[in-house]
């Protein structure tokens, strides 16, 4: 499927792809890793921006179904499941948990909805802690194995980089086959006026409870690479805070376009570890440290300036030149 | 028994604290549809005001009375000049990202600045327990008590009775009848923002020598405050009241008698059931969807 794009852009697509692959082999361990985590958390930030981006649904539990994911493949796969069959059994039961957040969707709108999915999140990470019986609690799950392929062990972190980025890559393509079908025109019309949506035929319901279900199997398909990829989860990845950031990464990005999350994670993520891995004069120290401010300030000034986020700004200032 | 009201009267202490910054929140709501996801960090940030008013030397009334003031400019004014005023046309979730941004950079802004462990806070009510007719309550509960209520009640006056408050109300409810009428709108929104950002301070007062002060301490009160607000009923300031005091005393009771490691899920079970059955709040109206 052309999905509107040129030769030109597919074959740019390809490039970039292929450079991505290249790239871990002038890195060292932790730059793979961090990679690898980028490609991770875009995947899960895909699920958002569909949620939230395109269908509108402000969720601020983000996190918490990324958690699910990962605590339901890291305890499958220690229970002796093989890891291809724990990631769908993972990502259907995000499916159903995402079904059951976007029930009050239907009842609520706006800021009442952002209560209810930060609240699922709250009551997720709850669990997480305080179930020690299935998820160690505060111990978390240690030694998650990372699994193999077609009898290729995707132990090395250069195998799970590329797992990761297939998943991506993979992930990214569903996303943009999606909205370019009616479904995704539908998620659009459901954000900009349900109410007209709803007169024009359009059934807001299954559509609502369908952007919180897409959004869960994403974010619980990367929650299960995830679980792998670092090796040992406990709660404090998934904590509401964790879904705030989700949340900001995507608007920082350009919520509602689709290379947002590429660009709103590599913020969020990799810009702070790239400060680090600058050996520090004083001003990257302090950049370092007042990191997570920046970030919590250029969210609110990219709100109220340019609602379009990074990207937007961008487009902004190519039209200009 | 005795246990008993010993865990009413420490719940409706926790509860009055909520309360105040549900109150707030439902203020800002009322007359300029604002909802501020940054409420917790209110409170936190008078809090450390006031420390630093103490290690300057100055003592605790005259640090408070600074961390007032200092709250009404920059959380009152300042908070509707620099976030809301370029927003409130966008609609709701605009100024809810805004404030959560704000948010995280006030939490952090603190973290580094000042110190990332909790900083002890001197007791504003005397230590000890009292004796009632066989029933163990303290002093501090007690006093918390009093304190929030007082300036519930307070706020309750100068919202009913005075010409001031009438006009607040005048313009929650139909702005455009009240600019004919000859408010000044903006002013009274202003004065909402004011109000809510003392309102703050004097939670922070109340709750920090409990609870200390840390960085963090926000993301708890925020919650609850947002919960309470829903509970009770969000266009509704008896609702705000009655949600606190219902959260702070199931709270209590929820980690006596079933579970502590859960008590902080009681806020969630109550918001659910809300939510499911009475959207509007307990005691609140239904507002009409708009097209």
């Amino acid at each position: 499927m052309s999905l509107g794009l040129t030769r030109a852009q597919w074959l740019a697509v390809l490039a970039v792809l292929v450079a991505l692959a290249l790239l871990p082999l002038g890195l060292k361990r932790f730059g793979i890793y961090m990679l690898s985590l980028w490609c991770v958390f875009v995947v899960a930030g895909h699920g958002l921006n569909l949620t939230m981006g395109y269908a509108g649904q402000i969720s601020l539990g983000h996190a918490a179904f990324f958690g699910i994911g990962a605590y339901a493949s890291a305890l499958l796969v220690q229970a002796g499941w093989s890891f291809w069959l724990a990631l769908p059994a993972a990502g259907a039961i995000c499916v159903a948990a995402g079904l059951v957040v976007g029930f009050p969707a239907l009842r609520v709108q706006h800021h009442y909805l952002a209560f209810a999915t930060l609240g699922f999140n709250v009551l997720a990470w709850l669990f997480f802690r305080n179930e020690e019986w299935l998820t160690g609690g505060n111990f978390g799950v240690r030694n998650i194995t990372r699994p193999a392929l077609f009898g290729r062990s995707l132990d090395g972190d250069l195998a799970f980089f590329y797992a990761c980025l297939a998943l991506m890559a993979a992930a990214s393509y569903a996303t943009a086959w999606l909205l370019a079908t009616p479904w995704g025109r539908a998620f659009a019309a459901l954000r900009d006026n349900p109410i007209r949506a709803e007169s024009l035929g359009i059934d807001i319901r299954a559509y609502t409870l369908a952007a919180f279900a897409l959004g869960a199997l994403y974010a619980g398909v990367a929650g299960a690479f995830f679980a792998p990829l670092v090796g040992y989860i406990d709660p404090s990845p998934f904590h509401l805070t964790h879904s705030l950031a989700f949340m900001m990464a995507i608007i920082v990005g350009g919520a509602g376009r689709f290379f947002g999350p590429f660009l709103g994670i590599a913020v969020l993520i990799l810009l702070p570890e790239w400060l680090r891995g600058i050996s520090g004069g004083a001003l990257t120290r302090i950049a370092q440290e007042w990191y997570l401010v920046g970030f919590g300030v250029l969210v609110m000034a990219m709100v109220v300036w340019c609602p379009g986020g990074l990207l937007g700004l961008a487009g902004r200032l190519r039209r200009r030149a | 028994m005795a246990d008993l009201v010993q865990l009413l009267v420490s719940g409706c202490a926790t509860g009055a604290v909520y309360a105040l910054a549900a109150m707030g929140f439902v203020l800002l709501w009322q007359t300029s549809g604002t909802i501020n996801f940054a409420q917790g960090e209110f409170v936190m940030l008078p809090a450390f005001a006031m420390l630093a008013g103490l290690a300057l030397g100055l003592p605790l009334p005259l640090a408070f009375l600074a961390s007032l003031v200092v709250a009404a400019l920059v959380l009152g004014a300042a908070f509707k000049r620099v976030v809301v005023d370029p927003l409130v046309r966008a609609g709701v979730l605009p100024l809810v990202v805004a404030t959560l941004g704000l948010s995280l950079a006030a939490k952090h802004a603190v973290r580094v600045g000042f110190s990332a462990e909790a900083q002890p806070f001197p007791q504003i009510f005397p230590e000890g327990v009292w004796n009632v007719l066989g029933v163990r309550v303290s002093a501090a509960d007690v006093g918390t008590l009093l304190v929030a209520g007082a300036l519930l009640a307070a706020l309750h006056l100068f919202i009913t009775r005075t010409l001031f408050g009438r006009s607040m109300q005048a313009c929650a409810q139909n702005p455009d009848a009240a600019r004919v009428l000859g408010i000044d709108v903006a002013g009274m929104i202003l004065a909402t923002f004011v109000i809510n950002a003392l309102l703050a301070a004097c939670a922070a007062l109340l709750v920090t020598p409990v609870w200390f002060a840390r960085f963090d301490m926000g993301e708890a009160i925020g919650l609850k405050a947002f919960f309470a607000a829903i509970i009770g009923g969000f266009n509704q300031m008896r609702g705000a009241l009655l949600g606190g005091i219902l959260l702070g005393v199931l709270e209590n009771l929820a980690a006596a008698y079933l579970s502590a490691q859960y008590k902080d899920g009681v806020a969630l079970a109550l918001f659910v059931l809300v939510i499911l059955f009475r959207p509007e709040g307990l005691l609140g109206r239904a507002e009409e969807r708009k097209v």
